[in-house]
């Protein structure tokens, strides 16, 4: 199956430790993929807030160029990690398929520009793709250092199931779940799985953002967890970035690295730091120490 | 039945009538045009308009031109025939004319209510007139027939709404058999404590009626078995019922609990389904004390001689009176009847499809049936409200609207949540003292000393929060919050997000149709709501009459309701029942299929489409033959007939072409 790649605004700056970690993973796996070439903004921006259309139009650019990049294929598999972009691309895609009023005014301005978009790119998320296409079997198989003793918290956000459970549960979503399980890893019971993470109320209304993401830590770090595992750039800056804020405003040292699932599935895969991204952590991953023994639910390490 | 008149001699002499129905057609339709195009269509012998035939003086208009000898067939462009063709054929009747020779052209459903345009509407008035009047000149004069109604009725369901309809029946010296599926009668009721908004004890009240069925000789009770065929039509239907084995002799068993003491399992090792599932009970087993009839039952799916053979059957040698019998088999009884009443209830909403609510995924989460056991004196718990560690809870927050007014869930209000909610806070806080949190969306409080009871509970110190609750989860934001659940709404009267920390919740859980439902509705031929409720006739006229004669309805199996609803609705039912009982005879319309001997093949096409089994083959003559009796004039075997032998009263070939030229001929 052919894998394009839309990185998005995020994974080219903020986000650089997922596209890192994502492409070493695929890599390992031997899932081949190819970066969207000229791609443009999604649209999830401030275009979606303040004309719909416009941001249609941006992702139906994206859509065309992918089908032209892919002219052999019938279907398009654009893997999109960021949240926020898988988001706007899966509306966009939607409101192309199941609104003709919509499709024609896009049609036009794409015309102009010489593109055209037939409907053929399918909106993937990489936990749907390893998960669905790839299967824990294979990446089970290629585990070499396996996350033992890791008591991961799988924090979805809430934009890759919610309004469209295109691949997982909206309420329950498993997947990072399973494969991290798969991989070794210790997934924590943590009911905030898809609460808001404040997204960019941290930038406008600060108390608001921050006691949101707040609320996500404190949580895990109670419930034991050594890492919050995330799926999104903006949680991943949310949560890594505020801590020494929330010391401030709440009186707690919190101190939880928060990584991207990626990067764990790659430190489990075997993969370099340095492949990872790992080195631009704010609180560095620590692996546990080996379990020693299990006594009341509490892990003793030796 | 009326005699005929004037229908043979000469050429036809129609009349017909336009109706403005005040002004529901006239405004969409030109009545005065319509009646002077009438006049001029060929054996229209009169043409009138009025402002509404179904009225008195607009029936005598037609009688008074049939007496006259003006007319001698009556063509009526008003509303559907479904609200006034039996009207009118009384009226053509009542001038001694066969009331047959009738035909209606609806032009208010099909015109007027559904155009804007006045002009395109009187067209296809006249067009739909024109095709009455050319169909009506093809009419014969036809014979209702009567048919003898049996006169017992069969009752399936034994919750509370099919024991008083079981009740009423055989209290007016009807002979009833009321089947139920579960091993005792009592159905939902006998798992409730008390009852709103009096508090009665719901065994209490319940349990009497519950052996007077027994006593009763007039119901034949029917435990542990299910309708599994019907066939016939209204006044003699035929029906199949088969008795599940219990393992114990009805006639013998006394309910001493022998068996069940010595039982080779000396807990209970099975979910018991009368305490929804909160306590065990043993594969031989009496649902409850007061279960009706008093017998024991053997599950054969967890009885250790019907799994392995090899069980010691300490049971067998326990019973006295020697009721237990392995080797019982399902029995089918076949019965006839007159009238059905379907009195099959509901479901809960199952809590697990609202997974932010938590029911299965944290302890202390509850339904209210659930709750429901739990305060009841003979319950899992002895009638004390627990947590799972024992200890009576401080707090407990109810949660109103659990699968009811709700998108994602079910649309409808359940009615009855509020009310039980209320009833559960209350008892409640009589049993633990504890603080009663009730969530709700708006408090549905409408019925008799209802309000009143809110009223009530609201100076009992229960706490109400109006806002439908986001979530219930055990993450926490302050000390007093660790180690509970803590419940999330929007408190719409501040206008603020609270979060009540409690030690147990209670889900209000709603009413859904049985999953079941739909196969109850093919088997009995009527029709579901898309809810999955059983259909009524009319929602306000006809509410416990279905679409098929002679089959009723009572209680929650049409629709969410109350106890008191229950009652009324299978009193209403059984009163129907017996109207049609006591007419002792149903006319049967006319309009059924007829052979021409000379056409048919024998092909016995027909026989197997015949949803009615009302054809059957002669042998003699090698032909179909036609039980006027049985047939429904659906017309299924006049389509298919391959030779064109079949044809059917009302709808014959003839007619149906002219009615068609009428259309296409004159507009």
């Amino acid at each position: 199956m052919n894998y394009a790649y839309y990185p998005g605004c995020s994974l080219k700056s903020t986000g650089r430790a997922y596209e890192e970690s994502m492409l070493s993973v695929f890599e390992a796996l031997e899932i081949p993929i190819e970066e969207l070439s000229d791609w443009n903004c999604c649209g999830a921006t401030a275009y979606m807030s303040i004309s719909e259309l416009k941001a249609f139009a941006l992702s139906a650019r994206n859509f065309a160029l992918a089908e032209q990049q892919f002219k052999g294929s019938n279907d398009v598999n654009l893997v999109v990690p960021c949240a926020a972009c898988y988001l706007g691309l899966n509306k966009a895609r939607r409101y192309l398929a199941e609104h003709l009023e919509i499709k024609e005014t896009v049609d036009g301005a794409l015309k102009q520009a010489g593109l055209h978009y037939s409907g053929h790119v399918h909106i993937r998320h990489p936990l749907d793709v390893l998960l669905n296409d790839i299967g824990l079997e294979k990446i089970t198989a290629a585990v070499k250092k396996p996350l033992t003793g890791l008591r991961v918290a799988c924090y979805y956000g809430c934009q890759i199931v919610r309004p469209y459970a295109e691949f997982d549960n909206q309420h329950e979503p498993q997947s990072m779940d399973k494969i991290l399980t798969a991989l070794g890893a210790e997934v924590i019971e943590w009911p905030l799985k898809t609460r808001c993470c404040g997204g960019s109320l941290t930038g406008t209304v600060q108390e608001v953002g921050l006691r949101l993401s707040y609320i996500l830590l404190k949580e895990a770090k109670k419930r034991g967890c050594d890492v919050v595992a995330t799926a999104c750039p903006l949680c991943q800056f949310n949560l890594e970035c505020y801590q020494s804020e929330m010391l401030k405003s709440y009186g707690e040292v919190i101190n939880v690295p928060v990584a991207y699932f990626t990067q764990l599935i790659g430190v489990g895969l075997g993969l370099s730091s340095k492949n990872l991204g790992l080195n631009r952590l704010f609180t560095p991953l620590k692996m546990p120490h080996p379990v020693k023994a299990v006594q009341g639910g509490q892990r003793v390490h030796s | 039945m009326s005699t005929v008149k004037g229908s043979s001699n000469g050429a036809p002499k129609i009349g017909v009538y336009i109706c403005h129905c005040g002004i529901n057609i006239s405004s969409k339709v030109d009545v005065f045009k319509t009646v002077e195009f009438a006049k001029n269509l060929p054996n229209v012998t009169v043409s009138r308009e009025y402002k509404f035939m179904c009225s008195d003086p607009g029936q005598e208009l037609i009688q008074k031109d049939l007496r006259a000898g003006l007319i001698d067939r009556v063509v009526v462009a008003s509303c559907s025939p479904l609200m006034h063709e039996a009207t009118f054929r009384r009226a053509v009747a009542g001038a001694d004319h066969n009331p047959f020779l009738f035909q209606m052209a609806n032009i208010r459903e099909h015109v007027s209510w559904v155009t804007f345009d006045k002009e395109a509407g009187t067209e296809k008035a006249m067009a739909l007139v024109a095709a009455a009047v050319k169909r009506i000149s093809l009419h014969i004069p036809l014979e209702r027939t009567r048919v003898s109604v049996h006169p017992d009725v069969l009752i399936v369901g034994g919750g509370i709404s099919g024991i008083h309809a079981a009740l009423t029946l055989a209290d007016s010296g009807k002979k009833v058999y009321l089947v139920e599926q579960e091993p005792t009668i009592g159905g939902h009721m006998a798992k409730f404590d008390k009852t709103f908004p009096t508090l009665d004890c719901a065994a209490c009240i319940l349990t009497p009626k519950m052996s007077a069925v027994r006593a009763n000789p007039n119901i034949t009770l029917w435990t542990y078995s299910e309708v599994v065929g019907v066939e016939g039509f209204v006044g003699n239907f035929k029906i199949k019922v088969k008795r599940k084995p219990r393992y114990i002799d009805e006639s013998l068993c006394v309910g001493c609990y022998d068996c069940i003491d010595a039982c080779i399992f000396k807990k209970g090792n099975v979910n018991d389904e009368f305490n929804v599932g909160l306590s065990k009970r043993k594969p031989i087993y009496i649902p409850f004390p007061q279960a009706t009839p008093l017998v024991a039952v053997i599950d054969d799916k967890s009885c250790l001689e019907f799994k392995t053979k090899k069980c010691k059957k300490f049971c067998v040698d326990a019973c006295e009176r020697k009721a237990i019998n392995l080797n019982q088999t399902e029995e089918i009884k076949e019965i006839e009847v007159g009238a059905i009443i379907l009195a099959t209830g509901f479901k809960t909403f199952d809590a697990h499809c609202v997974p932010r609510y938590g029911y299965g995924k944290y302890p202390n989460i509850y339904t209210s049936l659930e709750v429901e056991r739990m305060v009841n004196a003979s319950g899992p718990s002895g009638g004390e409200v627990v947590l799972k560690n024992g200890e009576p809870p401080k707090t407990v927050g109810i949660v109103h609207c659990v699968g009811s007014r709700d998108n994602h869930t079910n649309k409808y209000c359940s009615r009855v949540c509020c009310m039980y909610s209320l009833k559960l806070a209350h008892l409640i806080r009589e049993r633990t003292h504890a603080e009663v949190y009730n969530f709700y969306i708006d408090m549905r409080t409408p019925g008799k000393g209802y309000e009143e009871f809110y009223e009530k509970l609201l100076n009992e110190n229960v706490h109400f929060i109006r806002g439908r609750v986001a979530e219930i989860s055990d993450w926490t934001l302050t000390p007093e919050e660790e180690g509970k659940l803590v419940i999330r709404a929007e408190d719409t009267l501040i206008g603020t997000v609270r979060r009540i920390p409690v030690d147990m919740v209670v889900l209000s859980v709603g009413m859904e149709a049985r999953s079941d439902a739909d196969d109850v509705r093919r088997l009995f031929n009527i029709s579901c709501s898309k809810e999955g409720w059983f259909l009524e006739r009319h929602p306000k006229l006809a509410p416990v009459s279905t679409f098929t004669d002679g089959v009723y309805l009572a209680g929650a199996c049409q629709g969410p309701k109350d106890i008191p609803d229950c009652v009324a609705q299978a009193g209403a039912a059984a009163a129907e029942a017996m109207a049609l009982i006591d007419r002792g005879y149903v006319e049967l319309e006319p309009n059924t299929a007829f052979i021409n001997d000379e056409l048919c093949s024998g092909c016995k096409t027909c026989i197997g489409l015949c949803p009615f089994s009302a054809i059957s083959f002669d042998n003699i003559k090698k032909i179909a033959a036609i039980n006027g009796a049985l047939c429904k004039g659906c017309g299924t075997c006049v389509a298919a007939c391959p030779s064109g032998a079949l044809q059917q009263n009302l709808f014959t070939d003839e007619q149906i072409f002219s009615e068609i030229k009428g259309v296409m001929s004159y507009v």
